[in-house]
């Protein structure tokens, strides 16, 4: 298929919208864009209708994020909101060999049906899968994307390490609110945040949440692992993080830059695997590099306060799923999700809900097909599967999640 | 301290009080949903025991969630409460097994704690058997009376009710015996409990079976102690197991339940309030009575004349529809007017049903009326046909189609929305331009509404009624019936009426259809004259929601029940017979039925046989894949790639070699690459031992160690080939994990999927079993020949000291020339077959799926049964080199579904071939390709018809795929040549 190229011009005349999943980062993200020279949005919308939309426009057994995604970009351009000839989409693109990678064409499908066809749709991906003049990854850009990746997962890390303790409802969001604006701010003003900037917040965020009045009760951790889209997006699990605020429970999620490190690992060990370009390995490697190292900055600076509970190293996470399954396997989150599994365990969090979509292709082998044998090394494991699907009913979900909290115990 | 435990399930409330040990009060009774009056109820006639003395309470159960939150009690978790409950009945239990209205679950007490519930599949233990009850037409008392009685167990597919469904709805069809089909219901329940919850765990032991269930029905008790293997004192089947989880609850509201008075807690529950969320309702399908008016008029209009039987004197034709869940006949004169009709439910007898509608219209005919030609159509056409001696039988889906022509010739799409499928075609220069039929899960809807409504106490039309005017129907998904059923249930539970559902249920229905059968985005698409007909539009309901998600009107015959029938007495008509072989009066009187089940032993699918015997001696078997046991002989064997790449694999004999024997799994990509490891190995000097081709047995050796119930049927079938290796004792088993496959240079890259590419890891984890031997599973990229030398010399002699770098290039030359001989051999073979049906005029079928499918417990023998249809069958990869790489609209970047868009190509460019393409339940790759195929093969002027495969054993809907697209052809070819 032709695909509808984004051409220079249309950075100036174009609206980008960009599917929402983790809001915090993607509001930064945006920010960063716009900054760039790009005119981005990333789309609030969440109602039912944009499950429909998705039933109505995807083959509907795709996996679901598939389905929402497409969903909240086919809702969005039917609201009206947008004019229809200045507006183009987003849309990452992995690669690899999960049905995700087809994520982008299933949407161009989807918009040549509705009679869209005219809108550009650009693929983020930092393997270079598609090409577009008007959209280029600068490595100035990707340098402050990463930043907002790093500041969004530490904003993320100590709220959630907050908010079940806070004395005074409300407290939590009122500074994560605080310091989303600050940052958008901070990122509108000038095109290049210089890292030791960045470093500052971080001294400051910590400040910030450790001031929140907390209680010292003692309440159940939950984690949280799965697909990256469910596992991340509320519109995907069903308000999961709320539901286990609401029964009682501190929500873990390991964070995003985890992923991306996953991914780029995977560039070097493919080729030790298989065989493959030298050039490309030795680019991924020196990436691999920054990234743990700006990860370790972060660590550092939570332990150093002593407050909070920092994320594990990635070098560490890298190594627990050894035990379990090979680094060979790289479709979807691949390793990385059993890994996470055993880091949280490692971490005291024995509590865990798994999330895929319904039918998630990846996660027979690497979630479902894991727990037996985590359960055997860590017999206090305690871990539930959980689908979601656009046709799966909440009850029979988060009676499922009770049966795991009646289960947890607290540590 | 008095203790009071509520258990609040899908469909039951449980009460008991407690004191100490004593049990002073217990009730069980079916809540319908309304779960506050009930309990409510219940409790109070708890006063006399629990008086004003302050006791401890909790909740339980899936509808008690919802009403703890809005009643502010305390809850606790249904499974978590069966295990507080266990030392209530016995010690020393190592198995909980505890089965409810919509959930199964699974304790393991001993050797580390266990706790699991079903996945999202396999919901509705009890209410599937409630379900299959009112399908088979009796309570599921009988059906427990009539499963003791039985003689034999067919194969049901296990993975979910709808599956199942599809496995007993044809043996209804096919006269199979209510005993045995009552029986096969409780063993397909079993199955599945094991299947979903074993996940790795061996079920042994003492165990205890707990819940409603499990307490009533003796044969389902009888199924689990067998199939588990259970000694008597082994298996437990408490006195009070349907009270299970109140006991546990009542246990646990001792130490943390809330303390309150009887008074106190019948108010809380009595004022509890829950309510529905706004995102989860819908418009109503008419605003005012006015706007239903209008519509019932517009409608009224589509009416078929009629004429009086009493009267009429001349000739007439017979039309039976004998579908899945109703009987319809139709009696019309030679100008086309109705003369009788019937439409009823066929109560899981239709052949009785039948021969009294048959002397009835014999009766009403005498000597007036002649009866010149009689056609049968549906599931249950050939037993009808030989069982009356019908003229001739169609398949449904020509009897639908004819019958639409003639009521609106003009039309260019019709909807069909039976009990069991959804069929439709679109019309284009007076013949089908493509026919889009539902895949399994989209089963049963049509019935679904009907069996819904009795499990109310309502008559579908009554239900139906209620619908129309519902101010805020509610969304109930449109996957399948399993999860509608599971998201009406908690619809009720949040207070949603009658009304709210059964329009919310009819929305479900037609979302179905649009957005998984036909696939369709607006009313434009489908055309300008929409004919829609079923007996599910037949609900107004139904129909209004299809008008209002199409946004466009439809035209609806006032025969829409009838239409199949009404098409077979058309079709019957225009056979212009001289006499009809139907059966007189007399003969109807002295007919009889008897049906006995029987195994075929003629090969290896060991067909589940019913065998039907009429009054006069005559017989009709059905349950056969083939044509060999009926006896049919000197016809000629046509081609099958399937077979000959079977027997090709199995001609590879182990050889004995110096380094000891290796065995390989004969599953997933090995049915490809088996060649290639094979001649590795040998040449390494092995013994290769390759496991057998499938069976059923051999799947259910290994179904206990599979983790995620919703992967692939292939998948799942390697758990019983390692069983089966493992067997056999060898030191090394040996099934490497390939993320890439072959290069075959036919899309942007060449990828294995992840199941395929990975499955080895998952085997490694789950089947403790394979710690007993070496289990090798490497990494390795046969598509970079020269890398995988150097990476499997290390590996091997690593491995195995004493493997030189020498011999594995040997072996792995000797491995690439075999697999290419191999692909080479397969593409002449093909060629050949192509070449034969060219010359003697033959039709071939590319039966187009991935290597894989040609194990034959995958495909149920779908091959077989197409040669018997008269085609030949080939395999895609027979001809998916023979053009240019396609270009398709998504991502190609899988090896095996590359092959299928080239081979799709392929076939447009011949006209004796068509492409029917095989997808495994579960494939979520195969729901990016079938649209591509799809798309490839309508651009080229040639139907797609897909068959979406699992366990479910009975080809009985797939016939009426085949015999459809084969319908659809004909009637192509016919117009083709008219024109």
């Amino acid at each position: 298929m032709d695909r509808v190229i984004f051409t220079k011009e249309m950075k100036d005349t174009h609206t980008i919208l960009i599917p929402t999943m983790l809001p915090i980062h993607f509001n930064l993200m945006s920010q960063i864009m716009n900054q760039h020279g790009y005119h981005t949005e990333v789309l609030q919308n969440e109602s039912q209708s944009v499950v429909n939309e998705g039933l109505r426009n995807v083959h509907n057994d795709t996996c679901y994020p598939a389905l929402l995604v497409i969903g909240q970009m086919i809702d969005a351009l039917e609201s009206g909101k947008y004019d229809l000839n200045k507006v183009a989409l987003l849309i990452t693109q992995t690669g690899g060999g999960c049905r995700a990678s087809n994520y982008i064409h299933l949407l161009r499908k989807a918009l040549k049906k509705g009679g869209y066809g005219n809108i550009p749709v650009i693929s983020l991906s930092f393997g270079g899968l598609e090409k577009n003049p008007g959209f280029k990854l600068t490595p100035g850009m990707l340098l402050q994307l990463l930043y907002a990746v790093l500041l969004g997962d530490l904003l993320t890390l100590l709220s959630n390490q907050c908010r079940p303790y806070e004395k005074n409802p409300g407290d939590t969001q009122k500074v994560v609110d605080q310091w989303t604006k600050k940052l958008l701010d901070d990122f509108a003003h000038s095109k290049i945040v210089h890292y030791s900037h960045i470093k500052r917040f971080y001294k400051e965020i910590l400040e910030d949440f450790a001031k929140i009045p907390r209680t010292k009760e003692k309440k159940v951790r939950v984690g949280v692992v799965g697909e990256i889209y469910v596992k991340y997006s509320p519109l995907g699990n069903n308000n999961l993080e709320a539901f286990l605020l609401s029964e009682g429970a501190e929500v873990v999620v390991p964070g995003l830059l985890d992923f991306c490190l996953y991914c780029v690992y995977n560039g070097i060990h493919d080729r030790e695997l298989y065989g493959g370009g030298l050039l490309k390995s030795l680019g991924n490697k020196a990436a691999y590099k920054l990234l743990l190292k700006k990860q370790m900055d972060v660590i550092n600076l939570v332990k150093e306060q002593g407050v909070f509970m920092p994320a594990t190293p990635f070098s560490e996470v890298v190594t627990l799923s050894e035990p379990y399954i090979d680094h060979g396997v790289k479709m979807g989150e691949g390793w990385l999700l059993t890994a996470e599994m055993v880091e949280l365990i490692n971490e005291g969090v024995e509590n865990i809900v798994c999330t895929q979509p319904f039918g998630c292709l990846p996660n027979h082998i690497v979630a479902k097909g894991m727990i037996r044998a985590i359960k055997e090394k860590n017999p206090s494991a305690n871990i539930v599967a959980v689908d979601y699907d656009p046709g799966a009913s909440a009850v029979n979900q988060q009676n499922r999640i009770k049966l795991m909290l009646a289960n947890a115990k607290i540590k | 301290m008095l203790k009071v435990g509520i258990d609040i399930g899908s469909t039951t409330v449980k009460v008991v009080v407690m004191r100490e040990k004593e049990l002073l009060f217990k009730h069980y009774e079916r809540h319908f949903s309304q779960v506050r009056q009930k309990t409510a109820e219940i409790l109070k006639e708890a006063a006399p025991v629990i008086g004003d003395e302050e006791f401890a309470a909790a909740l339980s159960g899936s509808a008690g969630f919802g009403l703890a939150k809005a009643a502010g009690l305390e809850f606790v978790q249904e499974v978590f409460a069966t295990g507080k409950a266990v030392t209530y009945f016995s010690d020393g239990v190592d198995v909980v097994i505890e089965l409810g209205g919509e959930d199964a679950k699974i304790l393991f007490l001993t050797g580390g704690v266990e706790e699991r519930m079903n996945g999202t599949c396999a919901g509705g233990t009890g209410a599937f058997i409630d379900q299959m009850a009112s399908l088979l037409d009796v309570t599921p008392e009988d059906l427990n009376h009539l499963a003791s009685r039985h003689e034999k167990i067919y194969p049901i597919a296990s993975r979910c009710g709808v599956f199942a469904k599809s496995d007993i709805q044809p043996l209804l069809n096919q006269g199979a015996r209510k005993e045995d089909i009552a029986a096969s219901i409780f063993q397909a329940v079993v199955d599945q409990t094991i299947t979903g919850l074993a996940q790795g765990r061996q079920i042994k032991g003492k165990v205890a079976f707990l819940g409603g269930p499990l307490h009533f029905f003796t044969e389902l008790q009888k199924r689990f102690t067998e199939t588990l293997n259970l000694s008597p004192e082994n298996a437990l089947f408490p006195d009070l197991g349907q009270f299970s989880v109140a006991l546990g609850t009542a246990i646990y509201a001792e130490d943390s339940g809330d303390r309150l008075t009887l008074k106190e807690l019948i108010s809380k529950v009595e004022s509890a309030k829950s309510e529905i969320s706004a995102d989860k309702r819908l418009d109503p399908l008419f605003r005012n009575e006015e706007e239903y008016a209008e519509f019932s008029a517009r409608h009224a209009k589509a009416c078929v004349p009629e004429k009086d039987i009493a009267q009429y004197e001349g000739l007439a034709y017979l039309g039976i529809d004998c579908g899945s869940t109703t009987t319809k006949v139709a009696l019309i004169s030679e100008d086309g007017s109705l003369l009788y009709t019937y439409y009823g439910s066929n109560r899981g007898s239709p052949v009785q049903i039948i021969r009294e509608q048959l002397m009835k219209i014999r009766a009403f005919c005498g000597d007036r009326i002649e009866i010149r030609g009689s056609a049968v159509t549906g599931y249950g056409e050939e037993l009808i046909q030989n069982a009356f001696a019908v003229d001739a039988g169609l398949v449904e889906t020509m009897a639908h189609f004819k019958a639409a022509r003639f009521f609106q010739p003009e039309v260019d799409f019709i909807l069909d929305i039976g009990g069991q499928d959804i069929k439709c075609f679109q019309v284009k220069n007076n013949s089908i331009d493509s026919i889009m039929l539902n895949e399994a899960c989209s089963s049963g809807c049509g019935s679904f509404i009907e069996t819904f409504a009795r499990s109310m106490g309502y008559e579908i039309a009554d239900f139906a009624k209620k619908g129309l005017f519902a101010k805020h129907p509610v969304d109930l998904g449109s996957r399948c019936t399993v999860f509608m059923n599971s998201s009406v249930k908690q619809a009720q539970k949040d207070g949603a009426g009658v009304e709210d559902i059964s329009a919310g249920l009819s929305m479900s229905v037609v979302k179905n259809a649009i957005y998984k059968v036909i696939r369709a985005h607006s009313a434009e698409e489908l055309g300008k004259h929409i004919v829609v007909q079923g007996g599910t539009f037949l609900n107004d309901a139904v129909l209004r929601s299809f008008e209002q998600e199409i946004g466009g009107e439809v035209v609806r015959p006032a025969i829409a029940g009838l239409m199949g029938a009404y098409g077979a007495a058309l079709y019957a008509k225009s056979l212009k017979l001289s006499k009809s072989t139907l059966f007189s009066m007399e003969e109807l009187e002295h007919f009889t039925h008897t049906a006995k089940s029987a195994n075929c032993g003629l090969c290896a699918n060991h067909c589940a046989l019913t065998v039907n015997i009429f009054a006069n001696g005559k017989k009709f078997i059905s349950g056969n894949k083939c044509e060999r046991p009926l006896g049919v002989k000197g016809k000629e064997k046509l081609p099958d790639m399937y077979q000959w790449k079977v027997d090709r694999i199995q001609a590879l004999k182990p050889v004995e070699g110096k380094r000891g024997k290796i065995g390989l799994p004969l599953a997933l990509n090995m049915y490809e690459n088996l060649p290639f490891w094979f001649a590795f190995f040998t040449d390494l000097g092995f013994e290769v031992v390759v496991s057998p081709v499938s069976t059923l047995e051999l799947y259910s050796k290994g179904r206990y160690t599979i983790p995620s119930d919703t992967v692939c049927y292939p998948a799942k079938m390697v758990h019983g080939h390692i069983e089966w290796l493992l067997e056999q004792k060898l030191p090394v088993i040996f099934y490497p994990c390939l993320a890439y496959n072959f290069d075959e240079h036919k899309g942007d890259n060449h990828y294995n999927c992840p199941v395929v590419a990975y499955y080895p890891e998952l085997l490694k984890s789950n089947i403790t079993r394979l710690q007993e031997t070496r289990f090798l599973y490497p990494y390795f990229g046969l598509h970079r020949p020269k890398d995988f030398v150097k990476k499997a010399a290390v590996y091997f002699g690593e491995q195995f000291p004493g493997i030189t770098p020498k011999e594995v290039k040997h072996a792995a030359k000797a491995a690439y020339d075999a697999y290419a001989k191999w692909q080479a051999d397969l593409k002449a073979e093909g060629a050949k077959v192509l070449k034969w049906a060219e010359e003697n005029h033959k039709k071939v079928a590319v039966l187009a799926g991935r290597p894989y499918h040609i194990d034959p417990e995958i495909n149920h023998g779908i091959h077989k049964l197409l040669t018997s249809l008269g085609m030949a069958v080939i395999t895609e990869d027979c001809v998916s080199d023979l053009v240019e790489p396609q270009k398709v609209n998504v991502l190609n970047q899988w090896t095996y579904h590359a092959r299928l868009y080239n081979a799709a190509k392929y076939v447009t460019l011949h006209k004796n071939m068509e492409l029917i393409q095989l997808v495994s339940f579960g494939c979520g790759i195969d729901a990016i390709t079938t649209d591509e195929v799809r798309s490839i093969l309508e651009k080229g002027g040639k139907f797609y018809t897909q068959l979406k495969i699992d366990e479910i054993n009975n080809l009985g809907a797939v016939k009426i795929r085949l015999r459809s697209l084969l319908g659809a052809i004909e009637e192509r070819d016919a117009a083709g040549e008219r024109s």
